[in-house]
């Protein structure tokens, strides 16, 4: 995509850095915080999903035999809200905060005192989160999408702590936007002109708009929800002349753009991985940029396809679901500009390509179950089943997270200096990939069948498929426990990486030594 | 930090201020849109004036009147009638009965909704007990009246409007304040 | 091939020994007993066979390439990388096999739209966690609430064939005729959902929401609470009986004739006294259906959200507190107010169980006079 012209890097000349628990707690370095992040994120995928393997053990079997229900809805809540704020964002923006400044050729991001902010108040608002756990009375319990009147009138005492959470990961989500902001748009190299930025910059761009303009209306969804649960506003309360309707609107208008905040990063990542393993350039790219900014507008105009059933008239749900079903367009062009970009390439199947691959299998499949979820009369059958908890556990599993974890294993030998183990990834990624599809794909026939989601006991014609969907569960849970063993085993050591490890890679993090010095790029490289 | 970072984020988080402002104007927003489109079926809190519509006799909507106190709103709460049957343009009474069996003197709200919910566009209230808080003293008993008539616009789709009110107990409300009830409403 | 599926199918028979029943799995939606549902299945059927015919195309080419364009086979990659006649050509098909979803989901969500009149209308609401039924056009009302033991949902007892989709009262609707439901909610938002009617509609509190069905089938169908809420979101299931007319018309006699009988007996009962031996057992079964899913069988809770009513102050000592609570309900808790939930009878019933059961032994026999005083405001 962008060639250096000048080499001349002084960078291991100055690779001098602070040494301790210091270094960690005030470093102002995009490596470092990037670092953080992703470990942070590594940290909540496995509570997060630690609490998953709660949900599928009491779903085992039908009945109650492990949890409470109030302990189960608990567990759901806190499942979807960790892996959401504590587990895939944090992940993209360490993975923004490692790459952007590479790929541009920039020194650092543009605002390094408001990035090591930006970090360290996370860990305090999923401490906050789960010390409200341990509170008489429990946890929040209304799952992620939080329901008025459900969270106000009828939570607990820990919504307090709850919003008060929401509130810290929101600030830093947004401080972290500002900062992909305006690095990106102050600080490209000379001669990285807007089309030359790789894809993934430019998802980065496009999903830091996102969190821009719909962080904020996220903060005052649960700030009304605190002053209705505390102070007596009555936004969401029929009693004083609110409506619990308008909750689900101003929560979904942030929630539907949230959901592209989760995808446009990865779709980034696999349009630096095809190309690479395909060693051939990424076919359309203009059409890419163009696709990901129509998605990003489109994501403003559809939320109420959340909202269906809560009896809209005839002319929203129309409109509504015209705009919803147009969405498929602009993402089906980026699945069709990939499967262009391997046609006629020169394939090979490392690690990170393997993910990529069944990311945009998988990923396509969740997409054709959303098309189905946009037709109105049948998301009446569909809605609040397990059918959507397949779709979106199809998006954000084998999607988002899939695509993460190429992007690990991607820029592994970049970051630590070392190959990883090609073997135990390989076993990784196979486990992974026939686990997911075991836990995930008969939750579409359950959902179809008729099983409600977010209950912690069903009916006994949904037994089998339950029993089969908590073993490929507990087989995707253990999977990643290989993952973990990787990631340390590469970290420590191992066969050493040359400065571009993939024969077919481009861009400028590639020009750099590997491991990446602490600082790169302080001489801006010239772009051509 | 140089200029051309501080202008930058001065304007996003200028765009961050305007958001979190924007998600707060949804809610008038929402209440603006829902009455020009009946998308919630709200029916409006101010009365109209009782304009001299035309009477359109060439046809009969059914008005469908559903009381409900609330759970936790021990009054008893019901219209005289289930159902009317009018012509659009013609202003009707309807009576709803309230009484306390309690003992003590409860304030209560109700607050109104229509189905279908574009049909609440051509419902109109000249008078209405939901319009203010209702006070009624424990043992108490009333009768609450609603004068309204269907605007002879109403599109021909609809033949049955049901109008429901759900009785709210807002005493705490009172009580959290410091006042007391009786005097406030004039007892 | 045999090998494996006898394998698929034993291993979750094998895990759930003991409690499998003959249930057959069901893979796909019900096509449902009106035309409405059956549309919505032959839409769904549509949507699913387009979906599959992209995934197919797309895979193909996928795998298509994976198998000839690899390194290993010594092919050198090709250097194309743009086409605007491509990129037109894959957005504008898309766009054209949209419109044909479109059309068709249009034509049903109109179909579903139908405002004639009805001629059975039914005021569906829900609370946490069951449902009421008000039939509008006769003086029927009443609870519906799950019937499923909790012995079954504990495990000590075998699960039955309807376990967790059996309620005590279901709601009876004719055949053939249009049915129309009002729906609303006493408290947080809940959905009532029956597959086989292809109705979903949310119940939201304060407000009235509406849907219609116009069965084909005498027949019992089940459904669930759809919208997450609560603690026992999953145990508030809807049962729905379709009778053929007369049927209908009987039921209703009967109904009628038996909630007429109830409020008889209601004035027979002031006058009358009950024995604390009968109160206790008509009052154990109130409370495991009523009150145990919160404040627990053995009257323990689940404080500070649902207290203990062991040893509690109210049960134990207030006795008019105690009624009243019963009768009011505590606002801004989930404690409802159980005066139209409960009759008279098993009002007082279950306050006196209360006061004896797991050891709060006081002795107290509550009479429903003392109740019936209380709600007609002479308590205080």
């Amino acid at each position: 995509m962008s060639t250096v012209t000048t080499a001349d890097h002084h960078d291991e000349h100055h690779d001098h850095k602070p040494t301790g628990i210091k270094r960690w707690l005030f470093t102002t370095n995009h490596k470092d915080i990037g670092s953080l992040y992703l470990i942070f994120a590594l940290a909540m995928f496995f509570l997060g999903g630690a609490m998953a393997m709660v949900i599928r053990l009491e779903l085992f079997q039908p009945g109650l035999q492990f949890v409470d229900p109030q302990f189960f809805n608990q567990m759901t809540t806190m499942h979807g809200l960790i892996m959401v704020f504590g587990a895939v964002m944090p992940a993209f923006t360490g993975l923004a905060n490692w790459m952007i400044p590479m790929m541009i050729g920039a020194p650092d991001m543009a605002l390094p005192r408001m990035n090591n902010w930006s970090f360290w108040i996370l860990p305090f608002a999923f401490l906050i989160l789960i010390i409200s756990m341990f509170l008489p009375g429990g946890g929040p319990d209304f799952g992620w999408t939080f329901y008025a009147p459900l969270s106000t009138t009828y939570s607990n005492d820990s919504t307090a702590l709850f919003v008060f959470a929401v509130h810290i990961m929101g600030i830093s989500s947004i401080m972290g936007a500002i900062n992909v902001i305006v690095t990106i748009v102050n600080m490209r190299a000379p001669g990285m002109t807007w089309m030359k930025l790789p894809l993934f910059v430019w998802t980065w761009l496009i999903t830091a708009f996102l969190l821009i303009m719909v962080m904020p209306v996220l903060a005052g969804v649960v700030t009304m929800v605190l002053t209705d649960k505390y102070f007596a506003t009555s936004f969401f309360d029929a009693a004083g002349g609110g409506d619990p309707v308008l909750f689900q609107h101003i929560f979904w208008f942030f929630g539907h753009p949230e959901v592209y905040i989760m995808i446009l990063p990865a779709f980034g990542i696999v349009s630096a991985i095809v190309p690479t393993f395909a060693r051939k350039k990424l076919f359309g790219y203009a059409s890419m940029v163009y696709a990901t900014a129509s998605i990003a507008i489109l994501s403003f105009l559809v939320w109420a396809h959340h909202m269906f059933t809560t009896g809209m008239p005839v002319f929203a749900t129309l409109f509504f679901m015209y705009t919803t079903m147009l969405i498929a367009v602009p993402t089906g062009v980026k699945v069709f500009n990939w499967v262009a970009t391997m046609w006629r390439g020169a394939m090979t199947f490392e690690v990170p390509m393997m993910f990529a691959l069944a990311f945009i299998v998988l990923f396509t499949i969740g997409g054709l179950s959303g098309v189905m979820l946009a037709i109105t009369p049948a998301d009446f059958q569909y809605h609040d089943t397990y059918f959507v908890v397949a779709h979106f556990h199809y998006v954000l599993v084998s999607g988002a997270v899939f695509s993460i974890v190429a992007a690990v294993y991607y820029w592994l030998p970049k970051w630590t200096g070392h190959m990883y183990d090609e073997k135990l990834g390989q076993l990784h990624f196979w486990c992974s990939l026939i686990s997911v599809n075991l836990l995930f794909f008969p939750m579409h026939f359950v959902g179809l069948a008729g099983m409600p989601r977010r209950i912690p006991d069903y009916a006994l014609q949904f037994a089998d498929f339950n029993a089969f969907v908590s073993v490929g569960g507990f087989l995707f849970g253990l999977s990643q426990l290989i993952f973990l063993w990787v990631v340390i085993k590469c970290a420590r050591g191992g066969e050493k990486a040359p400065a571009k490890p993939w024969e077919g890679a481009e861009g400028l993090e590639w020009e750099v030594p590997s491991p990446a010095p602490y600082h790169t790029f302080d001489t801006p490289p010239q772009v051509k | 930090m140089n200029a051309k970072h501080s202008t930058l984020i001065g304007k996003l988080s200028l765009l961050v201020v305007a958001m979190f402002a924007f998600g707060y104007a949804l809610v008038p927003l929402y209440d603006v849109f829902c009455d020009i489109t009946g998308i919630n079926g709200k029916t409006a809190s101010e009365p109209v004036s009782a304009e001299a519509a035309i009477i359109d006799t060439s046809r009969e909507i059914t008005i469908e009147f559903i009381a409900r106190p609330n759970q936790q709103m021990p009054w008893i709460f019901r219209p005289e009638v289930r159902r009317m049957r009018v012509h659009p343009g013609e202003i009707h009474i309807m009576n709803y009965l309230a009484e306390n069996p309690t003992g003590r003197a409860i304030v209560g709200q109700a607050v109104p909704s229509v189905s279908p919910g574009q049909a609440a566009l051509f419902f109109h209230k000249i008078e209405c007990f939901c319009f203010t808080q209702q006070y009624l003293a424990g043992g108490n008993d009333m009768l609450m009246p609603l004068q309204f008539y269907v605007d002879p616009a109403l599109p021909a789709q609809f033949s049955t409007i049901t109008l429901s009110y759900t009785l709210y107990d807002v005493t705490s409300q009172w009580q959290d304040s410091g006042q007391d009830t009786a005097t406030e409403f004039g007892e | 091939m045999a090998k494996t599926r006898s394998w698929r199918w034993s291993l979750p028979a094998l895990l759930l020994a003991g409690q499998a029943h003959a249930t057959g799995i069901q893979f796909n939606m019900t096509p449902g007993v009106t035309d409405i549902s059956q549309q919505v299945y032959a839409l769904h059927m549509t949507i699913f066979w387009i979906c599959c015919a992209i995934g197919l195309v797309v895979f193909t080419a996928m795998f298509v390439s994976i198998i000839l364009h690899r390194k290993s086979r010594g092919v050198t990659p090709a250097t194309f990388h743009e086409s605007t006649k491509v990129e037109i050509i894959w957005t504008a098909i898309p766009v054209l096999i949209l419109i044909v979803m479109a059309i068709p989901a249009t034509r049903v969500l109109i179909a579903m739209e139908d405002t004639s009149d009805s001629d059975v209308t039914v005021l569906i609401t829900g609370s946490q966690w069951r449902w009421h039924y008000e039939y509008l056009d006769y003086d029927i009302d009443y609870f519906s609430i799950l019937a499923t033991p909790r012995g079954q949902v504990e495990g000590r007892l075998p699960k039955g064939d309807n376990y967790l989709l059996e309620v005590d009262r279901p709601l009876v609707i004719p055949t053939g005729k249009k049915v129309r439901f009002l729906m609303t909610s006493d408290d947080v938002i809940h959905s009532w959902w029956v597959p086989a009617f292809a109705i979903k509609k949310d119940t939201n509190p304060g407000f009235i929401n509406e849907a219609w069905t116009q069965v084909n089938e005498p027949g019992i169908y089940r459904g669930q609470c759809a919208e997450l809420c609560g603690m026992d979101h999953g145990f508030m299931p809807i049962v729905v009986i379709a009778k053929e007319p007369d049927d209908f018309a009987k039921w209703v006699e009967q109904e009628e004739a038996r909630i007429a009988a109830i409020r008889e007996e209601e004035q027979r009962l002031l006058a009358l006294r009950m024995n604390i031996e009968e109160q206790m057992v008509l009052g154990e079964r109130v409370y495991l259906a009523h009150c145990a899913a919160c404040h627990q069988p053995n009257g323990t809770g689940l404080p500070p959200m649902f207290p203990a009513l062991k040893d509690n102050y109210v049960t134990t000592q207030d006795r008019a507190e105690h009624i009243k609570v019963m009768v009011d309900g505590r606002p801004g808790t989930s404690m409802a107010s159980f005066a139209r939930q409960l009759s008279l009878r098993e009002l007082t019933s279950v306050i006196t169980y209360t006061r004896n059961a797991w050891g709060n032994d006081t002795g107290d026999v509550v009479q429903a006079v003392e109740v019936y005083e209380y709600m007609q405001g002479k308590g205080e």
